[in-house]
């Protein structure tokens, strides 16, 4: 199967190595992977601060770089719902019927990464190796907009030397909501707290997530606090095999 | 015209109350106490129904229709009610409801009400208004009691005192009551509580209530609550005034099997509540003689007119977004400046009160969707707070920094080559920063970020570049 | 009309003129509305409920009404109460001392011991008693200002679901109808629920066939 990637603006400028790890896995699996180089932005930002001309432009650029596209994979679970939540939103409120069939249609090729390993794919066990103890933070888009349910957890049980320890209050935001965190620093920060205080109970080696703006959010605390705990991907752990682990 | 949402105008915005509030380690004990403890409980009795999702797809329901078939139904309700021996007043805003209330007192020749658990007669600041017109309003609720008798404001809308903790009460109670002796035994406080509002209910003959929910067909008012104080507010007295904001109607006596099965159990995590009191007009020498019932605008039509913001009018004030909230958890209600606080908090007071904490209310929000999750009349909090945020947009309200630094971003996002140039610039901006691979120092809006967080650096080679490196050399 | 009126009804129309209707009978009724629980599971869901809020339950036939009366009133220290003025006098047990409601003042009811009376219709989910108040009901100040209330319940008046008692309570819909759920409580003061705030703090019920 040819598989589009749809690296997100953040992870291409902040986390190349999910991308990297994203395209290893998926042609380890016998897919062929491309990418568009086109792309740039969902509009998510724009969106959710209130900037919607800015995200419909990138709506209809994303859109069009993706017309011709037969899978989607994107490792970002928010960038999907707000494909999923606002595309039709948007396109519906240009009121152009093109532009509404477009978005139609582009809907059904989209997954997250983890949707597209089990429920497009059916695969739950990809080979992986990851000798840590891990605690997965289910971030609020993935459980509430996507209804992800345990498939994070369902790929992450497959990985061999794979310890998971579930997140205590696993549920509750991180705290970071994009330009939320700017705008109210100090109630974010307490949120942060909180998970970090939950993360720290865990034990864990990593917290992963299949979101990276959720670990960039909890991660720099846990840098910050000296805890010797780090944040990692999913997909950097689906890519983990014995032959060459993360570095 | 002038909408007021209680002293919401003059209550200091979100970021700089919850700043403070944030500060306060008894606050925020007291709030996570009890939020916890409520949604614990909410959490249990919602998963005893599997038809939970049902009756929350039939209230959303019910509660759109009613909307679009306002007018039918509240004419039909105030012939309902007029017909069953009540009296029906509008108004308009909160001066017209304050005016026409104090008005009927006065009329009574009386001096003094009792009041029973109202949020609308927060919103409209009616206990302020009838002690400008002499007149003692005792709140007895007991929550609002300890709000009343503490000078304080409510912080939450089911449990309005819930960030004060045992030993506050009974300071307030001994200085109030006079009761020196008095310990912090729950039991002994309520029973404080009991003995002083005893008094009043036997002597007061005048009571002002709220509703839950009222009947356009049968022009019948339901009233709520756990302690029993509504019971005799709405009982005992000779004359009976019900404040009800417009979008409290529903169309059928039957609609209630919906919402007495949601309600209690969103609102305090029990099947069902101790008493609920439902009435029709006035029946004769049963219950209050004189029955007025003021049907309350005060910018709900307004609200009614923006086609995403309208399903705010849906709620029915259960409070479980409150509860579920993780921003509401960590500042409590008084952060909100307004007397509706959390997520409803949230959408609902920039959409009555249009100048005063639209450009910050709608931010208070990580998006989470923990309020919609709970919701049982479905309102999709996060749409209307997204929709709201656009509107600031719209209307050049953002902050002048939020508004170039947007613009930059999505002229760095139009194509792949801006944001390929943005990306190296931004390596080289980031220089000065960085220090043993953290950014942990950054100036101007970005401070608060890094106030507690580091920053992962900019690495040196992004994602499409190491792709193109890759695709060259195969 | 009155010009407030006036002016809000036309905002509505306004606000509305561009939106589509609803039918009411478009709205979704997909919870359950009847319950597939038979009588003796109703009777003891309702029985489970009411112990959750600290009543005593006690049974009998229709031909022991009063001897429950009187054993209800022994183990709760009552021996007299007051009973509205449609309480049939049968039921009643002659070693106790009953007032009846004919108007007494609200001072009356305050000091009185309790008050007996029997009720519309019982919810066993949720152990709720809906008083119509009229009849073996009463009015609602008796209910409300005594610190104990004893009440009859039969068997057939028991529906398992608030729908169904919903439904029954259709019937007298502008009838004063109160429902109780337990004794009156609280808890505002860190969560800890306090029994009898302002209503009657002891609650107890006798569930009598048919």
């Amino acid at each position: 199967m040819t598989i589009s990637l749809f690296i997100t603006c953040y992870n291409d400028t902040l986390f190349p190595e999910t991308g990297k790890a994203t395209v290893i896995l998926l042609e380890r699996l016998g897919h062929t992977v491309e990418f568009r180089a086109a792309q740039t932005c969902c509009g998510q930002m724009h969106f959710n601060t209130g900037y919607v001309g800015d995200a419909l432009s990138m709506m209809r650029s994303t859109l069009d770089v993706f017309a011709t596209a037969e899978v989607i994979c994107i490792p970002s679970s928010s960038c999907v719902a707000m494909m999923r939540d606002q595309y039709p939103h948007i396109a519906q409120s240009t009121g152009e019927p093109a532009l509404i069939n477009a978005v139609s249609r582009f809907l059904p090729k989209v997954f997250e990464l983890s949707e597209l390993l089990v429920d497009k794919l059916g695969i739950t066990d990809v080979g992986a190796f990851f000798p840590h103890a891990v605690t997965l933070h289910p971030s609020c888009h993935s459980i509430r907009s996507l209804h992800i349910g345990n498939k994070p957890q369902e790929l992450l049980k497959c990985v061999r030397g794979l310890t998971l320890i579930e997140l205590p209050d696993a549920r509750q935001c991180c705290g970071f909501g994009g330009t939320f965190s700017l705008k109210n620093p100090e109630v974010s920060a307490a949120m942060l707290s909180d998970k970090v205080q939950c993360v720290l109970e865990t034990r864990a080696e990593f917290c992963t997530a299949i979101d990276n703006s959720c670990l960039m959010h909890i991660g720099g605390a846990l840098s910050r606090q000296r805890t010797g705990v780090r944040t990692v991907h999913i997909a950097e752990i689906l890519a983990a095999t014995d032959a060459g682990a993360i570095q | 015209m002038s909408i007021r949402v209680g002293e919401a105008a003059e209550a200091p915005e979100f970021p700089t109350a919850a700043k403070r509030l944030i500060q306060d380690s008894q606050i925020r004990r007291n709030v996570r106490h009890a939020t916890d403890v409520i949604r614990g409980k909410r959490n249990r009795v919602v998963a005893e129904l599997d038809d939970w999702e049902q009756l929350r797809a039939s209230a959303h329901a019910i509660k759109e229709h009613t909307l679009r078939n306002l007018v039918r139904y509240l004419e039909q309700f105030e012939a309902a009610c007029t017909n069953a021996g009540g009296e029906v007043h509008w108004a308009q805003d909160a001066d017209e409801a304050n005016q026409t209330i104090v008005g009927l007192i006065q009329a009574e020749k009386k001096s003094e009400v009792i009041k029973v658990k109202t949020m609308t007669s927060d919103e409209i600041g009616l206990n302020t208004a009838l002690e400008a017109a002499g007149i003692i309003p005792s709140e007895t609720d007991l929550a609002d009691l300890i709000v009343q008798l503490g000078r304080d404001q409510p912080s939450h809308i089911v449990v309005p005192a819930l960030h004060r903790n045992r030993a506050e009460i009974r300071q307030i109670f001994r200085r109030e009551m006079n009761l020196p002796a008095l310990s912090d035994d729950p039991e002994e406080l309520a029973a404080a509580a009991r003995a002083y509002l005893r008094e009043k209910f036997l002597r007061v003959d005048i009571a002002i209530s709220g509703a839950n929910f009222v009947i356009a067909e049968t022009g019948t008012v339901c009233v709520v609550e756990s302690e029993g104080n509504g019971r005799m507010c709405l009982s005992l007295p000779q004359v009976l005034i019900t404040l009800i904001g417009i979008e409290k109607i529903i169309p059928r006596f039957e609609d209630l099997e919906v919402f007495l099965q949601l309600l209690p159990r969103s609102a305090t995590g029990e099947r069902m509540n101790p008493y609920n009191s439902i009435w029709t007009g006035v029946s004769p020498g049963d219950g209050p003689q004189r029955f007025h019932v003021v049907l309350l605008d005060n910018g709900r039509t307004q609200v009614l007119a923006d086609e995403v913001g309208r399903q705010t009018l849906d709620c029915i004030r259960c409070g479980a977004c409150l509860n579920a909230c993780p921003v509401y958890q960590q500042t409590g209600g008084h952060a909100y400046g307004s007397v509706y606080a959390g997520p409803i908090g949230a959408i609902l007071t920039p959409q009555l009160q249009s100048m005063q904490h639209s450009q910050t209310l709608p931010y208070a929000s990580s998006l989470c969707g923990a309020c919609y999750e709970v919701c049982p009349a479905k309102i999709n909090i996060p749409e209307v707070l997204l929709h709201l945020r656009s509107k600031v947009v719209e209307n050049r309200d953002a902050p002048v920094y939020e508004r170039v630094a947007m613009k930059i971003a999505a002229l760095a996002l139009k194509n792949a080559d801006r944001l390929s140039a943005a990306q190296s610039v931004g390596r080289i901006a980031q220089k000065p920063f960085e220090r043993d691979g953290v950014i942990a120092n950054l100036p101007g809006f970005l401070r608060g970020w890094t106030a507690v967080r580091d920053l992962k650096p900019i690495p040196k080679q992004s994602f499409r570049q190491w792709w193109a490196e890759r695709d060259q050399s195969k | 009309m009155s010009i407030a009126k006036q002016v809000i009804l036309t905002r509505i129309r306004d606000a509305l003129a561009r939106s589509p209707q609803i039918t009411y009978e478009s709205c979704p009724r997909e919870y359950r509305r009847a319950s597939a629980l038979d009588v003796r599971s109703r009777i003891e869901l309702f029985e489970d409920r009411l112990r959750d809020y600290g009543s005593r339950v006690y049974h009998c036939s229709s031909d022991q009404i009063a001897d429950s009366i009187a054993l209800a009133m022994r183990n709760a220290g009552k021996t007299a109460l007051v009973i509205p003025d449609g309480f049939p006098r049968t039921w009643l047990p002659d070693e106790c001392t009953f007032t009846l409601d004919n108007g007494l003042s609200y001072q009356a009811l305050d000091g009185a011991e309790g008050v007996l009376t029997g009720c519309a219709a019982a919810i066993a989910e949720t152990g709720t008693i809906v008083l119509r108040h009229s009849g073996a009901d009463g009015r609602r100040a008796l209910t409300l200002l005594p610190d104990y209330h004893l009440c009859v319940v039969r068997q057939s008046q028991i529906v398992a679901s608030v729908p169904e008692g919903i439904q029954a309570a259709t019937e007298f819909a502008t009838s004063p109808i109160t429902t109780i759920s337990g004794p009156s409580a609280t808890s505002d003061i860190e969560m800890t629920r306090v029994k009898g705030v302002h209503g009657p703090r002891t609650l107890d019920v006798i569930i009598t066939e048919p």
